[in-house]
């Protein structure tokens, strides 16, 4: 069983990274507009950076 | 200048003496918003935005294509007035909001602090379901009570955290020393974990973190639902509000300047042009015209304006500009005088106790008294406290709303949502239930039946002379009279006849000589004709009687389809309007409507909605006057179009959004099986807990049975719901 030492803290950890990864979306406004992000993808306009 | 001149030096003395250069007032950024109801696809974004962003001034220009709305950040000087042409060029519709009465950032703020708990919890729930399925499938001893203090070291922070709007419900129930559906709740998350933490502490057997966690997720995504539905509503009302920018234009030393309506003085000259709406109640000071007064008194004939005559706010002109003197503003004006009968009536609406109260009402003290009866029991058969808390606390989270906190807002949302594709917008969350009752209706005549526009009546009653003149007048006018009589004789084939000195005498009509002979289009007064009750224009030629042209207030789309529905459906429709009797009389006719009241003034509409309210029925108001705001109020649910006054639009509880009224029939057959749906989801959740609860207080209850069955209660209850789209 000692196998759980290691897996406990793991899943934990990943479980986490899902989390923070969320909150992240979340504060970054990433659920403001749905329906335009979708569309936004087919736009010709695109850059090789991001939009500061 | 003294001030900028001063910091801009005092580093120097010596430098006082040199010509300090003026600070520049650095350019604030503006925000402007616009609506653009016309975008659908990629390539509309790309368009806009690139279209905005092209235009000077403009720092950043973004679409948001869920909310149909641009979003601009541009230099101070520029307006939104230049940008809708830009984006018309570019051919697209677009309309300046209020960026003021557009909250959308704020009220964004308290979904996205859901959302948070709610991920949260998800989150929490699912680590701890997947060391309490190790615990159920055998895992003992050491190992159980490490994975119960890692469930417990998880639970306690995020309930802690997720819980909160649970726990600030509850407590500010209990202040005011009542019950609500939170408090049973509370009890329930509290007692679980207090249970737990002191098993966990004598290595018991039994924990319930998972059970306190998958409980709060699941209430948190009801509330979240519910929220999500109501948002939706209220950020589409709001950009209805936005949509009304309140300006005006005052009169400075003859100079003309656009201020807001809100910085307007007693005593201003403001100039109110054709097509305007009265910002303020006032005195005509100078220019004649017409002004409409359908939106405040239901009056379709056109009221004649010269200096003298007291104005009233929401009142529109229709001929020519007018300079006003303000006798009142804001609160002081007619407009809020109504709204503050609005505030007298709403107690009517605030009597409807929801389907979602009525159950906690009887559910809350019931769970209270079975867990303490449960613990009671368990005390005196055992004599052991833990066991008795033990039970207690199975009891309560099996009972625990889970399914009654999902059953309202999960059918509300199905049903919201599927109205919203139909054009309507619930503003109220109650407004579904209250709309199933329904058994009388009342409609509102001009502007809610009818589309507000006129239609000539008697066309084929003139000869073709006569129309080519009146033609040929009605062209050089913007009248709605004028405008409806053009078109009539355009699509009757009518080619103009050959006028000269053709002018427009506003507050009266157009003249012209037409072969060397006066003739006139306009009022009954100024033609030689005498006034009837019936909305005319009159013609006259030099040596002729003046003819009449005859116009009646065109149906609303759907109109008939509504009414017909309704009777079908065997409620009882009735017609109030302030217009004539005549007027009312021809469209009730019209409709098959048996009951009408005309001539009424906005008490009597509110009076006779109430009196019917006393007689048991229970009302649907559909009006959009600010003559029917007190009615809308009164009434037990109440719709206005999109069309509406602002005041009348707050006042009701569901928003037409399109032309059509044919759905407000549909709605109610939608609000009478989403209600059916809300007691077969209580019905649902009934059951599951008359065979839970026995199990529960028998002591039978393991961590395992409260998980399956919390789960497939709350799954059961939401498939129920996702029936009705």
């Amino acid at each position: 069983m000692e196998v759980l030492a290691y897996l406990i803290p793991i899943s934990l950890f990943l479980g986490g990274v899902g989390l923070v990864a969320f909150i992240y979306t979340v504060r970054s406004n990433q659920y403001d507009d749905p329906e335009g992000d979708a569309r936004r993808i087919l736009s010709d306009e695109w850059d090789d950076k991001p939009k500061s | 200048m003294t001030a900028q001149l001063s910091s801009g030096t005092a580093a120097c003395p010596g430098c006082i003496a040199a010509p300090a250069e003026p600070a520049r007032p650095v350019p604030e950024d503006v925000q402007i918003a616009l609506s653009l109801p016309g975008i659908h696809c990629s390539a509309c974004i790309a368009n806009v935005e690139r279209a905005l962003n092209a235009h000077p001034g403009v720092e950043d220009a973004r679409v948001n294509l869920t909310l149909k709305r641009a979003m601009i950040k541009a230099a101070a000087e520029t307006h939104a007035a230049d940008l809708i042409p830009v984006l018309e060029r570019a051919g697209y519709e677009a309309h300046e909001l209020d960026p003021g009465a557009l909250s959308a950032t704020q009220s964004d703020k308290a979904g996205r602090d859901l959302l948070m708990r709610l991920a949260v919890a998800g989150f929490a729930s699912m680590n701890v379901m997947l060391l309490s399925v190790s615990v159920w499938s055998g895992a003992t001893d050491a190992t159980r009570d490490l994975f119960h203090w890692i469930s417990a070291a998880i639970a306690l922070p995020a309930i802690a955290f997720s819980a909160q709007p649970f726990f600030a419900n509850a407590w500010s129930a209990l202040r005011v020393k009542r019950l609500n559906m939170d408090v049973p709740i509370v009890l329930a998350i509290l007692l679980a974990l207090m249970t737990s933490l002191w098993e966990t502490a004598l290595s018991g057997e039994h924990a319930y973190f998972d059970a306190a966690l998958t409980l709060t997720f699941f209430l948190l995504a009801g509330r979240y639902l519910d929220y999500r539905t109501r948002a939706a509503a209220r950020s589409a009302a709001e950009e209805l509000t936005a949509l009304e920018v309140p300006r005006a234009i005052r009169l400075v030393d003859g100079a003309e300047e656009e201020v807001s309506v809100a910085s307007l003085a007693v005593g201003d000259l403001i100039i109110v042009r054709p097509g305007g709406r009265m910002p303020v109640d006032g005195e005509i000071v100078s220019g004649k015209s017409e002004l409409d007064r359908s939106l405040l008194t239901g009056e379709t004939l056109p009221v004649f304006a010269e200096a003298g005559l007291a104005v009233c706010a929401g009142e529109v002109n229709l001929t020519g500009p007018l300079t006003i003197r303000t006798t009142a503003v804001g609160e002081d004006t007619s407009l809020h005088r109504m709204a503050d009968l609005v505030a007298i009536a709403e107690s009517g609406r605030s009597r409807y106790t929801s389907l979602a109260d009525k159950a906690a009402k009887l559910y809350a003290p019931g769970v209270h008294i079975l867990s303490a009866l449960s613990f009671v029991g368990w005390y005196i058969y055992s004599g052991d406290i833990r066991t008795a808390l033990n039970i207690a606390a199975a009891v309560l989270i099996i009972t625990c709303p889970c399914a009654l906190g999902l059953a309202v807002p999960a059918v509300t949302t199905a049903a919201s949502g599927r109205l919203f594709r139909k054009g309507m917008l619930i503003k109220h969350s109650t407004a579904l239930e209250r709309l199933a009752e329904v058994d009388t209706v009342v409609f509102d005549k001009t502007g809610t039946l009818t589309s507000g526009t006129p239609e000539l009546t008697n066309l084929e009653d003139h000869s073709r002379a006569d129309l080519e003149i009146a033609l040929a007048l009605a062209e050089a006018s913007s009248h709605p009279l004028s405008v409806s009589l053009a078109k009539s004789a355009r699509d009757a084939g009518i080619k103009p006849a050959r006028l000269e000195d053709v002018v427009e005498v506003p507050g009266y009509g157009t003249e012209g000589m037409y072969r060397g002979q006066p003739v006139r289009l306009g009022r009954a007064g100024w033609t030689g004709a005498t006034e009837g009750d019936q909305t005319t224009a009159w013609l006259a030629v030099t040596g002729q009687s003046p003819v009449a042209f005859l116009f009646s207030d065109s149906l609303r789309p759907g109109a008939a389809e509504a009414v017909q529905a309704f009777r079908d459906g065997g409620k009882s429709v009735v017609l109030i309007s302030g217009d004539t009797r005549g007027a009312v009389q021809t469209l009730a006719d019209k409709l098959g409507i048996e009951t009408w009241i005309a001539e009424a003034l906005p008490q009597d509409k509110a009076a006779h909605v109430q009196d019917l309210s006393d007689r048991g029925h229970h009302v649907l108001m559909v009006g959009d006057g600010l003559n029917d705001t007190a009615a809308l109020a009164a009434a037990h649910v109440s719709i206005s179009p999109a069309s509406a006054l602002d005041a009348a639009r707050v006042a009701s509880d569901i928003v037409l959004l399109g032309n059509d009224l044919s759905p407000i029939a549909d709605a109610c057959d939608t609000a009478v099986k989403a209600t059916k749906r809300i007691r077969e989801n209580f019905r649902i959740a009934t059951v599951y807990n008359i065979i839970a609860v026995p199990l529960a207080v028998a002591g039978f209850a393991t961590p395992l049975i409260a998980a399956l069955a919390m789960s497939t209660s709350s799954i059961t209850v939401s498939l129920n719901a996702l029936r009705l789209r």
